[in-house]
């Protein structure tokens, strides 16, 4: 008997109704946790790992050597590279294709690498609207890497510590 | 030019012409801020139900995407309206409308400051009751016109829950009426009653609110046209301009619900709490700030309660909300007449 008069007098004084809305009423005033996305970016990773860069040495020179060690270990088979020797005697790359429709982001090519050429950089925002666009070659890469040189650096010496 | 002159002062232009005008000028100034706030409630909800959620809402379009509802009503507008090959033309396309004008014509009757009312008539609880209840035909037809099986369910549904829950409204209607001894809503507003008065009819109140909720099909009685078993429900079918209409009825009717929760229960356009004081604010702002607390409520709710099953939906209108009414009416006027407060008895 008291249960059910406890049941009815929840129902007709809608405790549960007034709990609930009280708890909505309260998160209204917490602040958001969504950000104003294209104008508003959250923090990312040193480690983040987003579209590809070839990197070059401070003088200019392309830091690849043509070992293969990124092609070799890519999971997704990726990369494609070419080598030849260059006029001066020093092994290079003639052809550094990475098909980024393949590519599965998974950041071995710049674990494997041993003079820290490729590496995966903080930019994630490079949709295109056509596949071709997606097949990288050795130019655009080392574009890549010109452009965002300060701070794949950065991010490279933050994260090296830890490694 | 002297022939526009005599034309002014004929018989024709003052007997007809003129009035025509200036009620066509009132008609524009009560329904010109209606629809813009009709407009703006649809900002509101997604802004409120945004806050509620931890999210940001429409921030894109304009300052914090004030300008969205003008987007949002551009692209219906440049939308191609498909009227499905099975339908039935004529209903079809008039459903939405009539949908529309039910929920605007209702607004003649309600008072949003003292005297201003396009319409005084004696029985304006009853026009709002008898057009509120025609706004199931908009639905019906649509459902039915649309021959498809999710708007034609969803329409069955929403005329079933809309007639349910007009018979608990009626019954608080009654109520409210026994304290004013009035049908006109003016006179619902200035009727003076004792606190005990108001005390008995906060129970009613509660039930109009949650009726209303049934009667707008809002969340959580939105079953008509709830996406996961309905898809759409009784919209399903329509697009561009006829959608359009259809949103804005569910929006309009949104703010006549409001609108006469405010009349019926909150004092109008009467300071809140009988406080004097607050009397130098222009009576239509009170009424502006207590449609929009009950549309808040509206808002508050959808972001609050999950959909209730059918089932559950019919159990509370006819089996709880039902006698609940019956009973009250019953206790109001048994404890009006005991005490004497009935509001004609000292005059006859």
């Amino acid at each position: 008997m008291s249960v059910f008069l406890d049941r009815v007098a929840r129902g007709f004084l809608m405790t549960e109704l007034v709990k609930g809305f009280a708890l909505t009423l309260k998160y209204m005033f917490k602040p958001k946790v969504t950000i104003n996305y294209p104008f508003e970016k959250g923090p990312l990773s040193p480690r983040f790992r987003g579209e590809h860069a070839l990197r070059r040495y401070p003088n200019g020179e392309e830091r690849c050597i043509a070992c293969k060690l990124c092609e070799a270990v890519c999971p997704a088979q990726a990369i494609t590279i070419e080598a030849a020797v260059r006029d001066d005697g020093s092994r290079r790359t003639t052809r550094y294709d990475i098909d980024m429709t393949k590519c599965i982001y998974c950041g071995l090519c710049q674990e494997a690498c041993p003079v820290d050429a490729i590496v995966e950089g903080p930019n994630f925002e490079f949709a295109t609207e056509t596949r071709a666009e997606l097949y990288y070659n050795k130019d655009k890469l080392l574009a890549n890497g010109d452009r965002w040189e300060a701070q794949l650096a950065a991010n490279i010496e933050a994260d090296a510590p830890y490694r | 030019m002297l022939e526009n002159i005599a034309f002014l002062q004929s018989d024709f232009f003052t007997g007809y012409i003129q009035p025509v005008l200036v009620i066509t000028g009132y008609v524009l100034l009560l329904v010109v801020p209606l629809i813009l706030a009709m407009a703006y409630l649809t900002y509101a909800e997604r802004k409120v139900l945004a806050a509620m959620q931890l999210r940001q809402g429409p921030m894109m379009v304009g300052p914090f995407g004030l300008l969205q509802p003008l987007a949002d009503g551009l692209k219906l507008l440049g939308k191609e309206t498909i009227i499905p090959s099975g339908a039935n033309r004529v209903i079809f396309v008039i459903a939405p409308m009539l949908t529309f004008m039910l929920a605007l014509v209702a607004w003649a009757v309600i008072p949003v400051n003292a005297g201003w009312v396009l319409a005084d008539i004696n029985v304006g609880v009853l026009y709002l009751f008898a057009i509120s209840s025609l706004g199931v035909y908009g639905i019906l037809m649509a459902g039915w016109a649309s021959n498809s099986r999710y708007a034609f369910l969803g329409g069955l549904r929403s005329a079933a829950q809309m007639v349910s829950y007009e018979v608990s409204i009626g019954l608080v209607l009654v109520c409210v009426l026994l304290t004013t001894g009035s049908l006109n809503l003016t006179d619902i507003v200035m009727a003076e009653r004792d606190w005990w008065v108001d005390l008995l009819l906060f129970p009613m109140f509660i039930v109009f609110v949650i009726s209303a909720l049934a009667e707008t099909n809002r969340a959580p009685f939105d079953l008509p046209e709830g996406e996961s078993e309905l898809v759409g429900g009784y919209n399903v079918e329509y697009s561009s301009m006829t959608f359009a209409l259809f949103f804005l009825g569910e929006y309009m009717n949104m703010i006549l619900m409001s609108g006469m929760t405010a009349v019926l229960f909150l004092g109008g356009w009467l300071p809140p709490f009988g406080i004097e004081a607050l009397a130098v604010v222009p009576g239509v702002i009170w009424f502006i700030l207590k449609v929009c607390f009950v549309l808040f409520v509206f808002l508050w709710a959808r972001a609050t309660l999950p959909r209730y099953r059918y089932d559950q939906l019919m159990r509370l209108g006819w089996k709880v909300f039902l006698p609940l009414t019956l009973i009250w009416v019953v206790i109001m006027a048994g404890v009006l007449v005991y005490a004497e407060a009935l509001p004609n008895m000292a005059g006859g």
